[in-house]
């Protein structure tokens, strides 16, 4: 099945290469497992205390900041796949301005910062250097250029950041809850076509960046900024 | 692809320049924190140190060392761990990564030494060579005096084998011979320390050995900068 080069988004099952593989594996070391997508806070607060309250939770993060991370991911893409000069820069305000948090941005921006690190030792490119001028770029602009310094497609891109956008808080929620991680695996598949139809949707549209979904959840928003002031908290986000 | 440079900053021992970081491992309440800060109040007048703790639960490593006052807090950062305190000494260094770069921005470039301080682990935890360019793993008497024998990551690899509370040694009954003979039979010769931080509030021993890393590391440093 040969990949959807053209990110218009049309329903062709993305199939990754093992270079796009490695970016989606969660060993990728590049700081992911210290950062729990907003369910550390949520735990705290009582709101998911089960495996069905994680798959609610799950399926409301990626309807919500997981599709506009995504299409951030797809437009950063598509990008980075252009010419120099990039204007990563703009690019950046962009994910600034869908993320009304600021514990949410620095969460962002310190992810962005390691993936980066990861990225340009393994798939050295370009458009990454030029990323690394921002020093603490938004994670989904890196995920993005990595993608296509790994050889992607923004549909590929955008596939890998909803993937994560749940993977990670799910990996969470085993490590703070105990919950049984096969019941866990069974919610991520329950998800997984959830999960392509917000790729697909998150990459049908990379030129016109203002045009890209600003969907976000309030209640990740303030769970975000309670969470920098709770203690004990073994998450940085 | 253009050219690009493979330069890589994390060499087994330091390039010329770049602070020598050294990790300091072991198993909850063994005595991690009190060695460091040990450390720190014997070695901060003789070198530009810094500390980076990686807290299972809070900040509180990095509030000990901040109360007792052992180094200024510019020059303490605490890590957060995801509940995973090997992954991130080891198979995902990123968070540590960025702490000990932020530290040395931060002071310019003329620290000596970073001592990164990993959370309360089991005996499999290592470093990794990415993050420490040396690691100490600190055990206890009062934990078992088999632990050398059932070895370990930490116990055998590690670049000095600290025993702590000694003092304790005889009330738990531990032999201390024993775990000195098993030690150095798993460790293959590299050195092992017994340190009673209660009798010895300054661990000259391991103080010693930390000096000499230092020197060495610079003494690399001065030939790596001769020779390129």
């Amino acid at each position: 099945m040969p990949n959807d080069h053209g990110g218009s988004g049309a329903a062709v099952p993305v199939s990754l290469p093992a270079r796009l593989l490695l970016l989606a594996d969660s060993r990728l070391p590049a700081g992911g497992h210290v950062h729990s997508g907003g369910l550390e806070p949520a735990v705290l607060a009582g709101a998911v205390a089960d495996v069905a309250g994680l798959a609610g939770f799950l399926r409301g993060r990626l309807a919500t900041s997981g599709l506009a991370g995504a299409a951030l991911a797809a437009a950063a893409c598509a990008h980075a796949s252009a010419e120099a000069p990039w204007a990563w820069a703009r690019l950046d305000l962009e994910a600034d301005a869908r993320t009304p948090s600021p514990a949410q941005r620095r969460a962002s921006r310190a992810q962005g910062r390691s993936l980066l690190r990861a990225a340009r030792r393994t798939w050295p490119h370009p458009a990454l250097d030029a990323l690394a001028a921002l020093r603490e770029p938004h994670h989904p602009l890196v995920q993005g250029a990595a993608a296509a310094a790994a050889g992607g497609a923004p549909r590929d891109a955008a596939a890998i950041s909803a993937y994560g956008a749940v993977t990670g808080p799910a990996s969470a929620g085993v490590r703070l809850l105990g919950l049984d991680p096969l019941a866990v695996h069974r919610v991520l598949a329950d998800l997984s076509a959830e999960i392509d139809a917000v790729a697909a949707e998150a990459s049908r549209e990379t030129g016109d960046w203002a045009a890209l979904p600003a969907t976000s959840a309030p209640a990740l928003d303030l769970y975000a900024e309670l969470h920098q002031g709770a203690e004990p908290r073994l998450f940085e986000s | 692809m253009g050219a690009h440079h493979e330069h890589d900053p994390h060499e087994a021992a330091p390039a010329h320049g770049r602070a020598l970081r050294l990790g300091i491992g072991g198993p909850v309440g063994s005595g991690k924190t009190a060695l460091t800060a040990a450390l720190c109040r014997v070695l901060r007048d003789e070198l530009e140190l810094a500390v980076v703790t990686n807290d299972i639960y809070t900040t509180e490593d990095a509030d000990f060392l901040r109360r007792e006052a052992v180094l200024a807090d510019d020059r303490i950062t605490a890590v957060r761990t995801g509940a995973c305190p090997h992954t991130a000494i080891r198979d995902d260094i990123s968070a540590n990564l960025d702490a000990v770069e932020e530290l040395e921005e931060r002071h310019g470039g003329a620290l000596d030494l970073v001592i990164v301080e990993s959370g309360g682990d089991n005996l499999t935890a290592l470093f990794s060579k990415g993050l420490a360019d040396r690691q100490i793993f600190v055990l206890d008497v009062a934990g078992g005096d088999d632990v050398p024998r059932k070895g370990g990551l930490g116990v055998a690899a590690a670049d000095l084998l600290v025993v702590n509370k000694t003092d304790l040694a005889a009330m738990v009954g531990s032999d201390l011979d024993l775990m000195a003979r098993d030690a150095a039979r798993v460790r293959d010769g590299r050195p092992v320390a017994f340190t009673s931080l209660r009798e010895h509030p300054g661990a000259p021993e391991v103080a010693g050995w930390v000096r000499g890393v230092v020197r060495a590391a610079r003494a690399h440093g001065r030939a790596h900068a001769n020779a390129s």
